[in-house]
């Protein structure tokens, strides 16, 4: 039997206790801001601009149509010409450009023979992503202006792209940022909100009183539930004035399945708190549970490439779950219906964190 | 008629036992003292009364509900004060008692009136919207009694409620906790503070986890199984060394410039035994012999322990 009243008197004293307390408010609004627009600005995997070199060795009318082809792309700035292959290789030793565009003296007779290379592309390859960029180059059709019946031969397959047609990033960043921050944020906040009333001394005598565990339990998460709304609603709303990002599906939608992801995330906080003696550990564990999460879930690499091991941890991530919803509803404009499963997959974590936490928690201090 | 009564009550923390075989009989509407050095077991006894530690071994039982079994319904019932502050260091004074209010179910206009009765009671009246954390030593335990009896219990549990306290905020804690027994409410308090423990119905003291005596302060200091005699000598100091060496003597303490000494009850003629003894040294000494105080009575019983080293 829940006393409401009760219930009641820990929620409100909960916010009063977080309405004081700078530093966490500092927290709930300033990261979903900062991680927004880190994610958004910085993390691009539509790169342009790298700094190049040439060699041209041909120095003929069709190298600098070449040259001029492959600058028009964008994908490289030519910033530096070179006479020698050593000179090349030590500018992007040195890291001064990413790619190095070879030509050959015969590049232009190599061009009329179907089965051999005109010129070469070398790319550092230490970064993935832009050695992944750079080898779209390989296949660009050269023909602008060099030669037009190479166009043909490359583009064999028409390729649609859905929903982001111009891939860009923020678009899947968006939504998944909110499960992200609401992992990092409500995790932590509800493991440290009973570890400090353990640290303080202030459980021994709450729990002295008839305040019941589900009550002390639900009393200290409830508030955060509009906390975490809070927090999406920024992600959101700044998604969509900063980086144009729109809801496709409901926002009723949205804020359910977002409402199910932080009681999950909450109640995964609270068993972490009857485990942790201190805040430090909470933070800890909060990190343990934190880094496959960002790793693991699907919001920084696609799932389908992860080993099947990886797949099954990541499985167990409330957040994987919720990427999946979040990214359905915002960005394909996927109902809740069509995501049953994941849904009810989050229902049953919620459930089961619950049953351990207040099985956990007992009114004793041994 | 008992408020509480233990058996046989032991707590161990691995290999430590914390309290030892422990048996109480408290009467209602009494103020009964636990006395004893720091961990001797006097916070352990207190939460295993609450319900907040199992006990390894034996009976609680009271109000007459057994623990820890029934430990639920026994809140409802008690006032508990924790060794340490344990309200919100981040609420204020009338929000603390808001809270505990609610908690112990009282709403509207009742809630309202008692908590302004607290405030009068308590002088809270000029801090009242100040942040808890800021109180001073005095005015947290004004507050943590107030929050203590908020519900009316029948019992209180303090744990060391003065230690962190001036001695005039002392005696108005003591005046209170008497307002609160005429009442009719029974209090347990655990102190290490003498003239506190003499201020009790009934006194337990404690040490290493055993009940060493219980009684009445009048009575423990009547009982005391040893000869207090003050020494006044030249040499203190030496006086000191050669009592004590002897069998007979129990404790030396220096006040001053004076040595209080006790000896053994089976010696017949307290005051000659000593003067003899410091002659025999060549030490002049006058020997008196005065009533025992509950200090007297502390030393004595934590010394007769078998095991004792003190
Ligand atoms: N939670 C605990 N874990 C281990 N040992 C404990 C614990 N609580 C108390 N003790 C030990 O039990 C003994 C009695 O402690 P305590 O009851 O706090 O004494 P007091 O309140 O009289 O100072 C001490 O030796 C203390 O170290
Ligand atoms: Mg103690």
């Amino acid at each position: 039997m829940i006393s409401w009243r009760r219930l009641w008197a820990v929620c409100n004293k909960e916010f009063k206790q977080l309405a004081r307390d700078r530093g966490t408010i500092a927290m709930i609004i300033g990261i979903p801001v900062l991680e927004l627009l880190m994610f958004g600005y910085a993390i691009n995997n539509d790169v342009r601009h790298l700094p190049a070199v040439v060699l041209d060795q041909s120095q003929s009318a069709f190298s600098r149509h070449l040259t001029e082809d492959v600058a028009a792309t964008q994908i490289v700035d030519f910033v530096a010409s070179v006479a020698t292959i050593e000179e090349l290789d030590s500018l992007i030793r040195s890291g001064q450009v990413s790619v190095g565009l070879f030509i050959p003296a015969d590049a232009q007779r190599r061009s009329q023979q179907p089965d051999r290379r005109v010129a070469q592309l070398i790319v550092d390859g230490t970064d993935p992503v832009i050695a992944g960029v750079v080898a779209q180059l390989q296949a660009m059709p050269l023909g602008l202006r060099s030669h037009d019946w190479l166009r043909e031969k490359n583009n064999s397959f028409e390729l649609r792209i859905y929903y982001n047609p111009e891939k860009r990033s923020a678009v899947n960043i968006v939504p998944g940022l909110i499960g992200l921050i609401l992992t990092m944020t409500m995790v932590l906040f509800t493991a440290i909100a009973i570890v400090r009333e353990k640290e303080h001394g202030t459980l021994e005598l709450l729990i002295a009183t008839p305040v019941s565990v589900l009550e002390l339990l639900m009393g200290k998460v409830l508030p955060y539930i509009l906390i975490g709304l809070i927090q999406a609603s920024l992600v959101l709303g700044l998604g969509y004035w900063v980086f144009n990002v729109p809801v496709s599906g409901s926002l009723l939608d949205v804020y359910l399945a977002t409402s199910l992801f932080i009681a999950a995330s909450l109640m995964l906080g609270l068993v972490i708190s009857t485990v942790a003696e201190s805040q430090f550990q909470a933070m800890q564990m909060t990190i343990f549970v934190f880094m496959p999460s960002i790793l693991l879930s699907g919001f920084m690499f696609p799932f389908a490439g992860m080993p099947v091991a990886a797949q099954w941890v990541a499985e167990v991530l409330p957040l994987t779950h919720f990427l999946r919803i979040i990214r359905g509803i915002v960005l394909r404009g996927a109902s809740l219906g069509e995501m049953l499963t994941e849904m009810l997959i989050l229902l049953g974590f919620t459930v089961i964190m619950l049953t351990i936490a207040a099985l956990r928690f007992n009114k004793r201090l041994d | 008629m008992q408020a509480i009564k233990v058996r046989n009550l032991s707590r161990q923390f691995g290999s430590v036992t914390a309290v030892d075989s422990l048996d109480l009989d408290i009467s209602v509407g009494q103020v009964y003292g636990f006395l004893g050095p720091n961990g001797c077991g006097k916070s352990t006894t207190i939460r295993m009364l609450c319900g907040l530690l199992k006990p390894s071994a034996g009976e609680v039982n009271i109000l007459g509900l057994s623990i820890p079994e029934q430990a639920e319904a026994l809140k409802l019932k008690t006032g508990y004060m924790t060794q340490s502050y344990s309200l919100y260091r981040d609420l204020n004074v009338v929000e603390n008692l808001n809270f505990m209010a609610e908690i112990y179910s009282l709403s509207g206009r009742n809630k309202r009136l008692r908590i302004e009765e607290l405030i009068t009671r308590y002088q809270l009246g000029d801090i009242r919207h100040q942040i808890s954390g800021s109180l001073s030593g005095g005015q947290r335990q004004r507050l943590s009694l107030a929050a203590a009896v908020i519900h009316k219990p029948p019992l209180l549990l303090l744990d060391e409620p003065t230690s962190a306290v001036d001695p005039q905020s002392r005696r108005d804690f003591w005046e209170s906790l008497f307002e609160l027994v005429e009442q009719g409410t029974t209090i347990l308090v655990s102190t290490h503070f003498m003239d506190e423990a003499e201020r009790c119905h009934k006194l337990a003291i404690l040490d290493r986890g055993k009940k060493v005596a219980d009684d009445s302060p009048k009575n423990l200091m009547r009982d005391i199984n040893a000869h207090v005699v003050e020494v006044h000598t030249d040499s203190v100091a030496s006086a000191q060394d050669v009592l004590q060496c002897l069998p007979e003597i129990k404790g030396v303490t220096q006040l001053g410039l004076s040595l209080r000494v006790l000896v053994d009850r089976q010696v017949d003629q307290a005051e000659d035994f000593i003067r003899q003894t410091l002659t025999s040294h060549q030490l002049t000494a006058v020997a008196t012999q005065v009533k025992a105080n509950l200090e007297d009575v502390f030393v004595v019983a934590t010394m007769s322990q078998p095991s004792g080293s003190r």
